[in-house]
């Protein structure tokens, strides 16, 4: 079941939360949403699960729009809120089955569909307790299961992982991922390592705005593209080596790095490369070429030059 | 329907599992116990087979017990964020105020059914010719009932405005006041048509005259569409989140 988000936005008074945003997420997708803290990940999440209205846009699930088929939409989506708001005084099993209730799961099969999500989410030793006295990683597995329950096409999950320690966020990331075989997902986090562990394509927004969409790969070879190095030269004195080396052919910019003396930050062209370049002109100039680096792109690098205002503007 | 039920279970059983129920139910009983048959007003003191005494005084215990009943029922749910969850299912806003209403409304019937055995004391020592007026006890639990059913629904809207249960319950005491005692007082001290209208809009005149066992079309009239705009304007806080701004 596909979603598709058409030209929302949302204002909290006169500012914008989210601004004529728009895309897709085909059914069977996995996407991450990605984005810094007060980006608007959460205000679209809670449009599409319609417990807010946009000011403007649609959204439409499965070709149904939440404007016009509110109640259809809610059936179709399984949402885990980002703070995992959860009935504590009642037990697991309890809150399940009222869960299964209201979202219109058969009495016939809610027995089943009960003992499927304890099974499924590892909740075994933990059915009877009251959700109060349960973990963090556990009360996020009931979250879960209490998303899924009606088994829905379309899931959405606000920061799933959140507070949970290194083992339970492999636990959790490891369900959704045997989830995503026939799902489609939409899920929001700000850990860069999961989406790209889990997701097939990667949104990430930034102050109301979609500033790329792409899959993982892609968008780290996009930053790749130009290759960044810091080299360290030892000169003649006098000879202008910043110059020289914006000089060599595919070279974009070269700038002396400021607070280390003789090193240089020498960034290509995109698909370009400097490395034998920068070589040849120290053993031409006979300089000795100290130290030579290049940058790895992660795709935090990615993420921060999206995120951050100077590269906005 | 269905789902409004689920809905009214739940809280129910939360009711009971908080032990609010218990509490709220021991001391209706007491409260109302210790005045029908202990005080210096007791029953035996009016020397009538009525339970008149009782009825007067749940007329104010319920003002009491109800805000404290309700003040939980959206506050709660406001302030744990777990309103997100239940608004996120495929029920209708009105289905979560109706079962809210449901639950709460069960709750005050099974305290006011604790209270049954006072009606087959007062007909065991009702004096064999002069007996016990049926109708008059029938019609004092009907009002009890009713004035319940209107309260609960203020206190329904109160707690939907807040996520403080503490608000939730002045606020309700406050509105429901004007109700009990308030309105009349003022309508009373004005006159002319005004004073008549708001004399007309005090539960206490329309619960006296059922309680009298006089029954009346427009008394029921006033406390349903009381529990009616109640409901309405409680739903109509709960959507408030998806009116486009």
């Amino acid at each position: 079941m596909s979603v598709a988000v058409k030209n929302l936005t949302k204002l909290y008074g006169p500012q914008k939360a989210i601004d004529n945003i728009s895309f897709e997420v085909k059914s069977g997708e996995v996407v991450g949403f990605l984005g810094p803290n007060g980006a608007g990940k959460t205000t679209t999440m809670k449009i599409i699960t319609c417990f807010i209205a946009p000011a403007a846009g649609d959204v439409e699930v499965g070709g149904l729009s939440i404007h016009s088929h509110p109640d259809e939409v809610r059936q179709m989506i399984g949402y885990l809120p980002e703070s995992n708001p959860l009935y504590t005084e009642m037990p697991v099993v309890d809150y399940l089955e009222f869960v299964g209730r209201i979202q219109g799961v058969p009495q016939k099969q809610i027995a089943g569909r009960i003992r499927e999500m304890i099974d499924y989410c590892g909740l075994g030793i933990e059915k009877h307790k009251k959700i109060g006295e349960l973990s963090k990683g556990y009360r996020q597995r009931v979250g879960l299961a209490q998303a899924m329950i009606h088994n829905p096409d379309v899931l959405i999950l606000d920061e799933p992982t959140t507070g949970l320690d290194p083992n339970q966020i492999v636990e959790i990331r490891n369900l959704i991922k045997n989830l995503a075989t026939n799902k489609t997902i939409i899920l929001s986090t700000h850990i860069l390592q999961e989406v790209e562990q889990t997701c097939d394509r990667i949104l990430i927004i930034n102050k109301g705005k979609i500033v790329a969409d792409d899959t993982a790969k892609d968008l780290r070879s996009r930053r790749e593209g130009s290759e960044i190095l810091t080299v360290q030269i030892e000169a003649i004195p006098g000879d202008d080596v910043a110059g020289a080396l914006a000089g060599i052919p595919g070279v974009e910019s070269a700038i002396a790095i400021s607070q280390k003396p003789g090193f240089y930050r020498v960034q290509s062209n995109p698909n370009e490369k400097s490395r034998k370049g920068v070589f040849s002109l120290c053993a031409e100039r006979k300089w000795f070429l100290l130290e030579m680096t290049g940058k790895e792109t992660s795709l935090e690098d990615v993420f921060r030059e999206l995120t951050t205002d100077t590269a906005n503007e | 329907m269905n789902k409004t039920w689920i809905i009214a279970m739940r809280e129910l059983a939360s009711f009971f599992d908080s032990l609010i129920a218990y509490m709220l139910i021991i001391i209706f009983l007491g409260i109302t116990g210790y005045f029908t048959w202990l005080s210096d007003g007791n029953l035996f003191a009016q020397g009538q087979a009525t339970l008149q005494v009782f009825f007067a005084w749940s007329f104010w215990t319920l003002f009491f017990f109800i805000p404290a009943i309700t003040m939980r029922t959206l506050a709660e749910e406001n302030r744990s964020g777990t309103i997100e969850i239940l608004i996120t299912k495929s029920v209708s806003d009105w289905q979560v105020v109706a079962g809210k209403y449901l639950a709460c409304l069960v709750l005050v019937g099974i305290a006011l059914l604790c209270s049954i055995p006072y009606y087959f004391t007062v007909s065991s020592i009702a004096s064999e010719n002069a007996g016990v007026d049926h109708g008059a006890i029938f019609g004092g639990y009907l009002g009890l009932i009713l004035l319940s059913s209107a309260y609960i629904s203020i206190g329904i809207f109160a707690s939907s405005l807040t996520s403080n249960q503490i608000v939730a319950f002045l606020a309700a005491l406050v509105i429901t006041f004007f109700f009990q005692f308030l309105l009349e007082l003022i309508g009373r001290g004005m006159g002319g048509w005004m004073g008549s209208l708001l004399t007309y809009l005090s539960a206490g005149r329309h619960f006296d005259s059922i309680y009298r066992g006089v029954m009346d079309s427009r008394d029921l009239l006033f406390f349903i569409s009381v529990t009616a705009v109640g409901l309405f304007l409680s739903q109509m806080v709960l959507s408030k989140r998806r009116w486009r701004d």
